[in-house]
C-alpha cells in the first residue's frame, strides 16, 4: 500500500565531488609545495567538518559520563551515545539497537568474540576456518583462542586473481566448523567475498560466521540481516568518522549468551565483594566508560555517508577505480596485486625492480599518499611471494584529476630507478 | 624535508644497481639473517675472519634501494677493519643516521657511508638504511641463529 519510495538521489544524480572535498578541511593542504593526493583510505579516511563539529560541540555542551548520573548533562550525553547506537543499527539494518555494541576498533570486535564466543564454544578438535586474505586483525585472535582451547586453524586459499578458491571452501566447511570468520572486503587486494555464498554454505555445517566489515563500511551498503551473518565488525576511522571508535554486531540469541569479554563499570548488574551478576547485552560487552564523543561524532559520519548515498558512492568508486585500474596498466612493468572480478576501489601494485619503499618516499614529495608494506597481511604478500605492494585505495572524495597525479608521479619514479 | 637528491644520492642508486658482494659465503665463519617487519625486506650477512680481522663480507638478500646500498656498502667498509672497528663504524653509522650525535674521532671515519647522512630527515626509511647494520652487529656477536629485527 505504501508506494515504494525512491531513495533521495537516483542513478542519474550527479556526484559533486568537488563539493564533498570541501566537506573535509584536510584535504585543502598542500604536502612537500604540492596540493595533497590522499590515495591512503583503507588505512583511513579523512573527516568531513560535520564530524569535527560534532565532536567540538559534544565536548562544549554535552559531555558527562553515560548511563549514570541524574543531572541534565549526563542525560544528554547519554542520550546522544544511545541515539548513535541506534544509528549504527539502521545503518546495517540490524534488527534490535542491543546487537549494537561500541568498541575500540573492528580489531577489538574480532578478539571480543573470540574470546568470549569462541573461548566458551571452542573445544579441543573443533576448528575454525579463516581465509588467506584476512588482516592481521582477523588471523592472530583466531590463533590465539585456539592456542587457549585446542581447537584448529584452518585457511581457505586464494586464486593467482586474489579470489578465494570456493570449492576449497566447501570442502574445508564440516561438521568441526564451528567459527567461520572472512572479511567483506580485502584491505590488500580490494576483493569483494561472496558471503552470500559462504554464510548460508557455514550455517549449514553448524557453524557461525563473523565478517569483517572495516574495509566494506565505507563503500558499500551493508545490511547484515539480509547477509545473515552472525557478527559483524567495523571501524569508525575507515569510514570517515573518528578512530577509537568501532562497531560488533552480533546477533542477540549469541550475544545473550555469551559471557563478558571485559570486567569494569557499566558492564555489571550487582556487585558483592563475592559475586556480581552481569548486565544484558550491550552493556554486558562494554565495560568502562565508552568513547562516547567517538560514537557521536561516528553517528555524524554514518549520516554523511547516508546523505550522500553509499550506492552513489559506490558507483563513483568503482567508475574511478576502473580508470585508475587502466591508466597504471599502462606503466611499463607494473604487476597489479588483486584482480579480481568483484573488487572495491583498492589497487595494489608491485614492480620487480623498484621497492614499495622507494615509490613511497618519492611519490610523498609529490604530495601523493599512498601505503607500502604488506598492509597487515603478510599472508598475502607470501601467496605472490613478494614483501610488499604499493597501494592507492580510494575514498568518496578521490578525483581522476588525482589518479593522474598518482601516474605522472610514478613515471617519475620509473625514470629514476631504471 | 631536503631535496630528494640528497637522499638518492648518485652513490646510493649505484650501490642498488649494482650491489656489490651480494652472494652467500658457504664457509662464512660468522653470519646473521635480519628482518624488517614493517616492509618485509630480509638480508643475511657473512663473513670470513683471520685473526679477528673481515677478510670477506657479503650479503643476500633484497629489500628497497637505501637497504640493498646500504648492504653493499657495509660489505665494501668493513672488510680489512677488526670486530671492534666493524661494531665502532656500526655506532657511528647508526648515530648518523638518526641524527643523535655528531661523528666523533674515534675509530674508522664514515668515509663513503657519508652518502646515507641524509637519511636522518626521512624518519620512515632510518630502519631501511639500518638492518643490515643491525645484521652485522648481531653477526658479530653470534646471536646467529636467531633472526634479528629492527622491531
Amino acid at each position: 500500500m505504501t508506494p515504494i519510495t525512491q531513495s533521495p538521489r537516483s542513478a542519474s544524480t550527479p556526484y559533486h565531488v568537488e563539493q564533498y572535498r570541501r566537506d573535509f578541511p584536510i584535504l585543502s593542504q598542500q604536502v612537500h609545495g604540492h596540493p595533497l593526493v590522499y590515495l591512503d583510505n583503507a588505512a583511513t579516511t579523512q573527516k568531513p567538518q560535520v564530524v569535527l563539529r560534532a565532536i567540538q560541540h559534544y565536548y562544549e555542551q554535552d559531555n558527562a559520563n553515560v548511563h549514570r548520573g541524574v543531572h541534565e548533562l549526563s542525560v544528554r550525553a547519554t542520550a546522544a551515545y544511545e541515539q548513535a547506537r541506534l544509528k549504527v543499527q539502521r545503518f546495517l539494518n540490524a534488527g534490535r539497537s542491543e546487537e549494537i555494541i561500541f568498541v575500540r576498533g573492528a580489531t577489538e570486535g574480532v578478539n571480543l568474540v573470540a574470546q568470549s564466543y569462541g573461548r566458551s564454544q571452542l573445544y579441543d578438535g573443533d576448528e575454525v576456518l579463516i581465509t588467506h586474505m584476512e588482516h592481521h586483525s582477523n588471523i592472530v585472535p583466531w590463533q590465539m583462542v585456539c592456542e587457549q582451547t585446542g581447537a584448529h586453524l584452518r585457511v581457505v586459499p586464494i586464486n593467482d586473481r586474489g579470489e578465494l578458491l570456493m570449492d576449497e571452501y566447501h570442502r574445508l566447511l564440516t561438521p568441526r566448523t564451528r567459527i567461520v570468520a572472512v572479511t567483506h572486503i580485502s584491505n590488500a587486494l580490494g576483493t569483494i567475498n561472496p558471503l552470500r555464498e559462504m554464510i548460508p554454505a557455514a550455517h549449514a555445517v553448524g557453524a557461525v560466521v563473523l565478517v569483517d566489515g572495516a574495509q566494506a563500511a565505507p563503500h558499500l551498503p551493508i545490511d547484515v540481516r539480509e547477509l545473515q551473518c552472525d557478527f559483524y565488525v567495523l571501524s569508525g576511522h575507515k569510514m570517515y568518522g573518528p578512530s577509537g571508535v568501532g562497531v560488533l554486531y552480533g546477533r542477540s540469541d549469541l550475544l545473550r549468551a555469551m559471557p563478558p569479554y571485559q570486567g569494569g563499570g557499566e558492564m555489571i548488574r550487582t556487585v558483592t565483594l563475592e559475586h556480581t551478576t552481569y548486565n544484558d547485552p550491550p552493556h554486558r560487552f562494554e565495560a568502562g566508560t565508552p568513547h562516547i564523543s567517538g560514537a557521536v561524532a561516528l553517528a555524524s559520519a554514518i549520516d554523511y555517508l547516508q546523505d550522500i548515498g553509499l550506492e552513489h558512492i559506490a558507483a563513483y568508486e568503482q567508475a574511478l577505480l576502473e580508470y585508475a585500474t587502466a591508466a597504471l596498466a599502462e606503466l611499463p612493468g607494473l604487476r597489479f596485486i588483486g584482480t579480481a572480478s568483484d573488487k572495491a576501489a583498492v589497487l595494489s601494485w608491485h614492480f620487480d625492480d623498484i621497492h614499495p619503499h622507494d615509490i613511497g618516499t618519492f611519490l610523498d614529495h609529490e604530495g601523493i599518499a599512498v601505503r607500502t608494506g604488506h598492509h597487515c597481511a603478510q599472508p598475502v604478500m607470501d601467496r605472490y611471494n613478494i614483501p610488499a605492494t604499493v597501494r592507492a585505495s580510494f575514498g568518496l572524495y578521490n578525483t581522476r584529476d588525482e589518479v593522474d597525479c598518482l601516474v605522472h608521479g610514478l613515471q617519475k619514479v620509473i625514470k629514476v630507478f631504471r | 624535508m631536503s631535496d630528494l637528491h640528497d637522499l638518492y644520492q648518485q652513490l646510493i642508486l649505484d650501490h642498488n644497481h649494482h650491489p656489490r658482494n651480494r652472494r652467500e659465503l658457504p664457509d662464512a665463519d660468522k653470519k646473521a639473517e635480519g628482518f624488517n617487519p614493517l616492509c618485509g625486506d630480509r638480508v643475511t650477512i657473512f663473513l670470513k675472519l683471520k685473526d679477528n680481522v673481515v677478510t670477506e663480507a657479503a650479503f643476500e638478500g633484497k629489500g628497497c634501494a637505501i637497504s640493498t646500498a646500504s648492504a653493499s656498502l657495509l660489505t665494501e667498509s668493513i672488510k680489512g677493519k677488526t670486530l671492534e672497528e666493524a661494531k665502532q663504524l656500526f655506532r657511528k653509522f647508526h648515530q648518523m643516521i638518526t641524527g643523535e650525535v655528531k661523528e666523533s674521532s674515534d675509530g674508522p671515519g664514515l668515509g663513503k657511508l657519508e652518502v646515507f647522512s641524509n637519511v636522518c630527515h626521512y624518519p620512515a626509511r632510518v630502519k631501511c638504511a639500518s638492518l643490515a647494520w643491525h645484521t652485522l652487529n648481531s653477526a658479530i656477536d653470534q646471536q646467529s641463529d636467531g633472526v634479528i629485527s629492527t622491531e
